[in-house]
């Protein structure tokens, strides 16, 4: 929120608000003439400025709100404050009626001041009145701002979750990927052309299937380990004995819908900062299961003890986070851990199958 | 071994199919002879060593060292040749003093331009302080995070946590780690600007310290101090050093 009063922080609205002017006069020309002290227009003529002050004098209630909120804070505190300011506010305001009768003694006479001064009392209630007016109308307005900000807000995650998304899916593909898979295919085409065409094929599978799931707002599990294979096979090919992989994957767990290449990402991690950083390799191990209305996801994969820390890793879970974030909320658990030489991602989400 | 005339190459890959195409396309060019392949750093540091190779085909990304340190290790006489699929590497291979660097997947004329680059320095000092090199080429930010040191045929890997303290002796760094000593032929300067800066201080115009070691700190004489460790041992702090370590600890530290 903005240091101007939200009337006077935009042109359009100041026009209707001066206009309030005359109403306001009226009711304290009204005022002012009942107990007979005044003539109308000598009512009028204290009335028309009173009321202009008034309008402007009483927009401070805003500020004194927003620092001591209705709701919230403690009462008494509040209370006190806007007695306070009411008093201060409502002094100053008869205060300058007072100059104003000053200023307008020429014109109707030596006894106009003293005249005005037995009014006082009257005048101030309704000074009082006015801030408790101001009061309650800014309350309305401060209420209507929250909830347009909060309005604001959720549109604003929803933006953001949206982008997570995409940002995540466009972070799948790695080049070095394709560019060390086509080197490997570069070298079988000499030595091994069959092994080189069923390399193109499984590069080719996995592609089609990232490409298309990437569409889709969510896929069976099955489609996902699929893609996975896809990918393990090509990287197979390149790490050969290093490489080999564990499925541990029941039909409850594979028919789950989970968002599209939520999990390449973590198996991608898997080689790249797992099998990749061994000499010796290992085995990648994959589970999915369903445990009542949850989904169980957990990879697992050897890693160098002694590598100081696993850079570009922490990007790919990230994503995976934010996905898990903007799709399942606190629903969603996450967790990455390093045991000595393995390292362990698991996922736990409500379980969901189609229709 | 090779025969003299032919240059001698160290195909390095920790990927079987990386090497083989490496080996099916530099042996069909002339003079160059094949003198063996690694798939891992520290057998081709060991290799390296052993065979005398004039060119060393290396890959980046390997496991335990990665290219860069073996081009760190590698004997400056030693022409290296990077092999990647990243060309987000390129600039730092050119500070390693790199004669090439060949992006997978490539064509022979590709390699045998290469090799061509490397004849024609054959023989000729390639780095001075790799090390060094290395180290002004790393990213803005980081630092280094752990330490490459030959002994011979072996490598020691110190993660620099496990660092106690540097001691600059000739031409050589005496790293002091977990009781041990270790010689590395690189400055102190080159060093200190690869360390974290936050837990690493040159106390001395021929010592840097890990700030965690320091047990405290004791005047030696007016304006000169000596740095007690946890340890025991005991190391002289210039005046600098003392100004530089003083604004490091903060005003809370019992240490000052």
């Amino acid at each position: 929120m903005s240091a101007l009063h939200p009337i006077l922080a935009r042109k359009g609205r100041l026009g209707p608000f001066l206009a309030a002017t005359l109403p306001l006069s009226a009711v304290l020309t009204g005022l002012l003439t009942r107990p007979g002290t005044f003539t109308v227009a000598e009512a009028f003529s204290l009335a028309l400025p009173l009321a202009l002050v008034s309008l402007f004098l009483y927009l401070s209630v805003w500020y004194t709100s927003r620092a001591v909120p209705l709701r919230g804070g403690s009462l008494a505190r509040t209370a006190v404050t806007h007695a306070v300011a009411a008093v201060v506010t409502t002094s100053v305001w008869v205060l300058s009626g007072a100059g104003v009768a000053r200023l307008l003694t020429p014109l109707w006479g030596k006894g106009f001041p003293s005249r005005f001064a037995a009014q006082v009392p009257v005048l101030f209630s309704t000074g009082i009145l006015l801030y408790l007016l101001s009061l309650a109308l800014h309350a309305v307005l401060l209420a209507f701002e929250a909830t347009r900000e909060a309005e604001r807000r959720a549109l604003e995650l929803q933006v953001l979750a949206r982008e997570a998304e995409l940002k995540a899916l466009k972070a799948q593909i790695h080049p070095h990927f394709l560019f060390n898979s086509l080197n490997s295919i570069s070298a079988l085409a000499g030595t091994d052309p069959a092994k080189a065409r069923s390399m193109c094929l499984y590069l080719s599978e996995f592609l089609r299937k990232s490409l298309a799931l990437g569409e889709r707002k969510s896929i069976p599990v099955k489609e996902e380990l699929a893609l996975a294979k896809a990918y393990l096979e090509v990287e197979g090919l390149r790490f050969g004995a290093r490489l080999s992989v564990e499925e541990d994957v029941e039909s409850d767990g594979e028919a789950c819908l989970v968002p599209p290449l939520l999990l390449q990402p973590l198996v991608e991690n898997a080689v790249r900062h797992g099998i990749a950083t061994t000499v010796e390799g290992g085995v990648i191990r994959l589970e999915a299961r369903r445990t009542g209305n949850r989904l169980r996801i957990l990879i697992e994969n050897p890693c160098d003890p002694e590598a100081p820390s696993r850079r570009g890793a922490g990007l790919g879970l990230t994503n995976v986070r934010r996905r898990l974030a903007a799709r399942y909320g606190p629903e969603a658990l996450f967790a990455a851990r390093r045991l000595a030489d393995r390292y362990l991602v698991v996922l736990s989400v409500p379980a969901q199958v189609a229709e | 071994m090779k025969r003299s005339g032919d240059t001698g190459v160290l195909i390095v890959d920790d990927e079987a199919p990386a090497r083989s195409i490496l080996r099916e396309m530099l042996s069909t060019l002339p003079g160059v002879r094949i003198l063996g392949e690694c798939a891992n750093g520290f057998e081709a540091v060991k290799a390296a060593s052993e065979l005398r190779p004039d060119v060393v085909f290396l890959d980046i990304e390997m496991p335990k060292l990665d290219g860069f340190e073996v081009a760190e290790l590698l004997d400056p006489g030693i022409a290296v040749v990077f092999v990647t699929a990243y060309d987000s590497y390129a600039l730092r291979a050119f500070e390693a003093n790199a004669v090439d660097y060949v992006l997978k997947p490539f064509r022979a004329e590709r390699l045998a331009a290469a090799v061509e680059r490397a004849q024609a320095r054959v023989g000729r000092a390639h780095a001075n302080d790799r090390a060094a090199v290395l180290a002004a080429a790393r990213p803005p930010g980081t630092y280094l995070s752990r330490i490459v040191v030959k002994d011979g045929a072996r490598v020691h890997v110190i993660p620099v946590e496990k660092l106690d303290l540097a001691e600059a002796q000739d031409d050589y760094l005496r790293l002091k780690s977990e009781g041990k000593s270790y010689m590395k032929q690189q400055t102190i300067g080159g060093l200190s600007a690869a360390l974290d800066p936050e837990r690493f201080v040159r106390v001395h115009r021929s010592y840097v310290l890990n700030l965690d070691r320091l047990a405290r700190l004791e005047l030696y004489s007016k304006g000169s101090y000596i740095a007690v460790l946890t340890d025991g041992s005991r190391v002289p702090v210039s005046r600098e050093g003392h100004a530089r370590l003083k604004a490091m600890l903060g005003p809370g530290d019992s240490r000052r």
